[in-house]
């Protein structure tokens, strides 16, 4: 039934069943039940469309979940590659990925190589993957590390939480030039959504050093706010139609008391649709410097009340990772406190960025309270389709850790067993002990598969209906469906079969998922000018060209922007 | 023929590490005849190119042969060879660069770039320390002092001064030049000099005792006046630069090959870089090496992302392993361990150690090269390719790691190295899966 | 890069600039012959006056075909061969 493939083999039929499993789809109000799956040429598609000619895969036994939707990591581009290179006893110290009939080489680690990425994201079940920030600068070399990294669907958001020309639009309140500025940008660089990035307080850091800590703190050099960035940008976000809303890094990552920073952020966003990233690093009670509390409970309130926030965790993990992040200053900060190797870049006009490696320990009252305080979203969350699994990857540790950290939210007793390992007094701070629910599987594939990919906006993505995308991860959860995520018997990507019993079997290249928005054409000339005025490259040189997409989806922008010629 | 004046608008130069990407090319009758913008480097670069037609496609063995005969003798010798190198790439795009890779991965190659010989030390640094640094534009809008260090930018990077960071006027020191104190620090007193406010001149082999004492300096702790004695600079001079860039809104500290080259060189690097992260306490300062070719930025960065080492790896155990003074080509030669070697867009004949180039001339070598240069005389077998910038399109990586496209401006009836590795690329996975191997 | 067959990059590869103080002290004409050796190697190159630009006991010779004959293999582990601060022997021609 199985053979090796060659990257260049056809598949003897475009058909498939699976057969006889228990079949996961929230999206579809699918729970547990025995169904099969029909897939042809590359899609789910209702059982007569399929004959006698398909393979079938037998699932009896096992669980049918879609594939997993990552929808926070960090994969590809400037920052992350540097971090590859800053850290080669990082790759030394890990598993060796040895090339096959099949595959690449490659390393892995906190910053696995390309190759690998793609690959061990797959070998875990999951099938689509975006990068959490690119400097539009920089667009082209994600562009083509995402064109090294095999299997996964992929995009990735835009940095322009600290873009000089967004400031420059928002001081003189000119909305009509930013969204026309934002859906230009998206399309120069030819990505999926808008990201901020501790909004104003990038710029505060290259400018002073120092950085913000509330939304109305001033970006003196612009005469903006933090609020006015995520207003102005969020509505931006709305206004084009997006797929997928505003997605924010909230200022005050990390600090003491950033609880406060991260409520009145998403306050200023009442109304407006918006994604909160990382939320465990933004739900910090006490104060900067000193004690620090778990401040879930009422951010949960707030976001129970509130449907149009969703966020994804950032769970900590313990043991070594990176942090890498486009927060300067916050890269500045961890180097303080851990002594450890930096990197920063700034990069013109647009953005930062900070890499520092960092541990988290069992025994540190700190990183107790932050693992904790992750492990609280997910438990007091009332909304799982509001939740996203993450672990910011690699900030908070690996996206190799979500098969354990699934096992945490599914086995009361395992968690118990990792709560008595780790710092009790801090522990002690936080309703983690009280707390008893399970997870079930229904419940595990909303928060890693159907909720991520709603949020993210792809219908096709994070379900098994007729229609859906054929990405389909099947595990043997016979003795113990927690362990199985770790491992998936088969994992199959727009229809065919790319691992089977822990091993790649084909190589395929996945799709990248962009928009390109209309925007109002008579914005050119300003940015023209922007351009040689202050940038270091030319106008006509900055935008992505569609030969670095070599297989890509445009999704529409259904926004309300005129399509003028010329 | 008629005469058919074409203009190519804003064309990347790769020349030096500078990438200017706004050159005007004017082409006439198959020839680059003017190239606006252009420093007199870019110049000779776009202008003196010529299309000598008539060299064949490839040579096998000194004699003429088809691509596709040489595609098959360069698959023979890598698959037969059991310690091969491919070695080179900072002059070709980043897409060749990746086919590179590949072929290296699937030969269990050394896999290595000409940034072991030119940056490898910076980089080296880089993994012990880290780096502080920031786009080129960053510098054209922000920076009030400038710090050249072991570097020549007037004769190696001419336009730099002027497009980046002594003269430009930017958002932030809009009276460009003059919102900037320019200092130069050399073992010699070099055209760069005239441009510079000050210019210190330092003994050979003591830029690791220099730096340290500024890192003394910055951080409060006093030097011994001895250290003129040792390395030419008074410690009066050394305080004051010392204050001046603590005092600085934004110091940029820019070093080249007066500190990898010489002795000490990844532990100058990593001074000066340790020395820009210190800094940082008291205000922003930066520090970057000044990369020299116009891809090997690219090289560094392809190589990282396919293997997660920038340079001096090797493939031999199925997976990627990294160690300079290993796996880097010098060693591999000068010790007569490779026993073949793929060499693309460099010319390690001409410039490496006479150890390394007899043992070069003693084994195998397949060269992709659009001129014959030195290597490709000694080779088996040799490609002659398109020239990247002039006739083949792609992606280079300036040396601020901003990656920028190419618009080529002349057709070429040779390949593109991207072309050429690809096909040894294809031939060499066929044929290990014949074998059986992976 | 460049066509290293040129004349000009010949010439400028083939030349070393010496201290005026140096070249009178030694007896060497501007433009004039010399020969750089160590342990490794013996060149011949042009000398011509370097001006202000170096200091007394200091050479410069462009980075080229000729200099590197001057370059030991052992990068102490780098890979990178020591290419600066090299002591040679300047031989002036008619003065061995």
């Amino acid at each position: 039934m199985t053979r090796l493939a060659s990257p260049d083999d056809r598949a003897v039929s475009d058909m498939l069943t699976v057969c006889n499993g228990r079949v996961y789809d929230p999206t579809n109000g699918v729970d547990g039940a025995i169904q099969t799956i029909a897939v042809k040429a590359g899609r789910v598609v209702r059982l007569d469309e399929v004959d006698a000619a398909a393979r079938t895969i037998d699932a009896r036994g096992m669980v049918v979940f879609p594939g997993g939707v990552d929808l926070h990591s960090h994969i590809a581009g400037p920052k992350v590659n540097s971090a590859r290179k800053m850290r080669p006893e990082d790759h030394r110290r890990a598993r060796p990925v040895p090339r096959t009939l099949v595959t690449r080489s490659g390393v892995l680690g906190s910053n696995p190589s390309t190759f690998a990425t793609g690959y061990t994201y797959a070998t875990l079940g999951y099938t689509t993957v975006f990068d959490a920030a690119v400097p539009p600068l920089g667009a082209r070399h994600a562009h083509e590390e995402l064109q090294d990294t095999p299997i996964i669907d992929k995009g990735f958001f835009v940095l322009m939480g600290n873009n000089e020309f967004a400031f420059r639009c928002l001081k003189v309140r000119e909305t009509d030039k930013l969204v026309d500025f934002a859906a230009w940008l998206l399309g120069a660089a030819k990505g999926y959504a808008i990201k901020l990035v501790n909004p104003g307080g990038v710029e505060v850091w290259k400018d002073t050093g120092h950085n913000v800590a509330r939304i109305d703190d001033p970006v003196e050099a612009f005469g903006v706010t933090p609020r006015q960035i995520i207003v102005g940008l969020a509505d931006a976000a709305t206004e084009l139609g997006l797929p997928h809303p505003i997605h924010i890094h909230a200022n005050n990552l990390g600090l003491g008391g950033n609880w406060l920073t991260t409520l009145e952020t998403m306050k200023a966003l009442e109304g407006r649709r918006a994604h909160l990233a990382h939320i465990q690093f933004h739900s910090y009670g006490g104060e900067p410097g000193g004690r620090l509390a778990s401040a879930v409970p009422d951010l949960v309130e707030y976001v129970n009340g509130h449907v149009n926030i969703t966020v994804d965790v950032g769970q900590v993990v313990f043991g070594d990772t990176t942090s890498i992040t486009g927060d300067g200053p916050l890269g500045y900060y961890l180097h303080g406190i851990t002594g450890r190797k930096w990197f920063n870049g700034d990069v013109e006009l647009e953005a930062g960025c900070g890499i520092v490696p960092f541990r988290y320990k069992h025994r540190s009252a700190v990183h107790t309270l932050q693992w904790a305080i992750g492990l609280e979203w997910l438990l007091l969350t009332q909304d799982p389709w509001r939740i996203a699994l993450s672990t910011d990857h690699p900030n908070g540790g690996s996206f190799m850790s979500y098969p354990d950290i699934i096992r945490l939210l599914m086995d009361r007793e395992f968690r118990k067993a990792e709560m008595r390992r780790v710092n009790q007094k801090a522990l002690a701070k936080t309703r983690l002990p009280e707390l008893d629910r399970e997870y079930t599987p229904y419940e595990i594939a909303i928060i890693t598969r159907a909720a991520p990919a709603r949020i993210l906006g792809l219908a096709r993505k994070g379900h098994l209906g007729p229609g859906a995308d054929a990405d389909i991860a099947i595990y043997d959860g016979r003795d113990d469906l927690p362990s199985a995520f770790a491992a998936p018997r088969y994992v199959i990507k727009a229809g065919e079969v790319v691992v089977e019993d822990g091993e790649i079997r084909r190589d395929l290249r996945g799709r990248l998922y962009y928009v390109e928005p209309d925007f109002d054409p008579a914005i050119e000339p300003e940015i023209r000018r922007w351009f040689a005025d202050f940038y270091t490259v030319e106008f006509e040189n900055y935008p992505v060209g569609i030969e670095y997409l070599p297989n890509a989806e445009r999704l529409s922008a259904r926004g309300s922007r005129a399509t003028r010629t010329g | 023929m008629q005469s058919e004046i074409r203009v190519v608008e804003k064309a990347t130069c790769t020349f030096c590490g500078c990438v200017c990407d706004d050159i005007d090319l004017t082409v006439d009758r198959g020839r680059i005849v003017k190239a606006k913008n252009a420093c007199v480097l870019g110049k000779a670069w776009f202008l003196d190119h010529t299309i000598d037609d008539s060299r064949p496609e490839a040579l096998v063995g000194g004699a003429p042969a088809t691509a596709a005969l040489a595609i098959e003798e360069a698959v023979r010798i890598l698959a037969a060879a059991r310690y091969p190198v491919v070695y080179g790439l900072s002059d070709t795009t980043s897409e060749a660069q990746r086919a590179a890779v590949e072929i290296a991965d699937l030969a269990g190659a050394c896999l290595d770039t000409t940034t072991s010989v030119c940056h490898g030390p910076s980089g080296i640094a880089f993994e012990m320390v880290g780096e502080a640094t920031c786009t080129l534009g960053e510098i054209k809008n922000r920076a009030d002092l400038v710090i050249f260090w072991g570097s020549n930018p007037a004769e190696s990077h001419p336009r730099h001064f002027t497009k980046y960071s002594v003269t430009p006027k930017g958002m932030f020191v809009p009276n460009g030049r003059k919102s900037r104190y320019v200092v130069l620090v050399d073992v010699r007193k070099t055209p760069s000099a005239r441009a510079a406010d000050l210019f210190v001149q330092i003994k050979p082999c003591q830029d690791f005792e220099v730096l340290w004492a500024l890192r003394s300096l910055v951080k409060g702790v006093d030097v011994d006046a001895g250290i003129e004695a040792e390395t030419g600079v008074p410690l009066a001079t050394l305080r004051a630069l010392a204050e001046r860039m603590k005092r600085a809104k934004f110091g940029v500290l820019l070093f080249g090959m007066g500190l990898a080259m010489t002795r000490g060189k990844h532990y100058n690097a990593a001074a000066i870089l340790a020395l820009a992260r210190d800094l940082n306490r008291y205000t922003r300062f930066v520090a970057k090496p000044m990369r020299g070719h116009g891809n090997v930025t690219g090289a560094d960065n392809v190589v990282s992302w396919s293997t997660g080492y920038p340079f001096g790896v090797n493939f031999g155990r199925g997976y990627p392993r990294f160690n300079p003074g290993e796996f880097t080509t010098v060693d591999l030669l000068v010790r007569g361990e490779a026993d073949a070697a793929l060499i693309i867009a460099a010319d390690p004949a001409a410039n490496f150690p006479q150890p390394a180039i007899e043992h070069l001339k003693r084994i195998p070598v397949i060269v992709l090269d659009p001129v014959l240069s030195e290597t490709a005389r000694i080779a088996r077998v040799v490609f002659t390719t398109g020239v990247y910038g002039i006739n083949v399109a792609g992606t280079v990586y300036r040396m601020d790691d901003v990656p920028i496209r190419l618009r080529p401006a002349l057709p070429s009836r040779y390949p593109s190295d991207e072309e050429i590795l690809k096909g040894i690329a294809r031939r060499l996975r066929e044929l290990r899966a014949e074998r059986g191997c992976a | 890069m460049g066509d290293k067959a040129s004349l000009e990059y010949r010439e400028v590869t083939r030349t070393v600039r010496m201290n005026p103080d140096d070249m009178r002290r030694v007896g060497v004409e501007n433009g004039s012959k010399v020969r750089l050796r160590n342990a490794l190697a013996e060149i011949e190159v042009t000398c011509v006056s370097a001006k202000d630009e170096l200091p007394p006991g200091v050479l410069f010779i462009a980075y080229g075909p000729e200099s590197s004959k001057l370059l030991a293999g052992d990068t102490h582990g780098t890979g990178m061969p020591d290419s600066k601060g090299i002591e040679v022997e300047l031989v002036v021609p008619g003065r061995a």
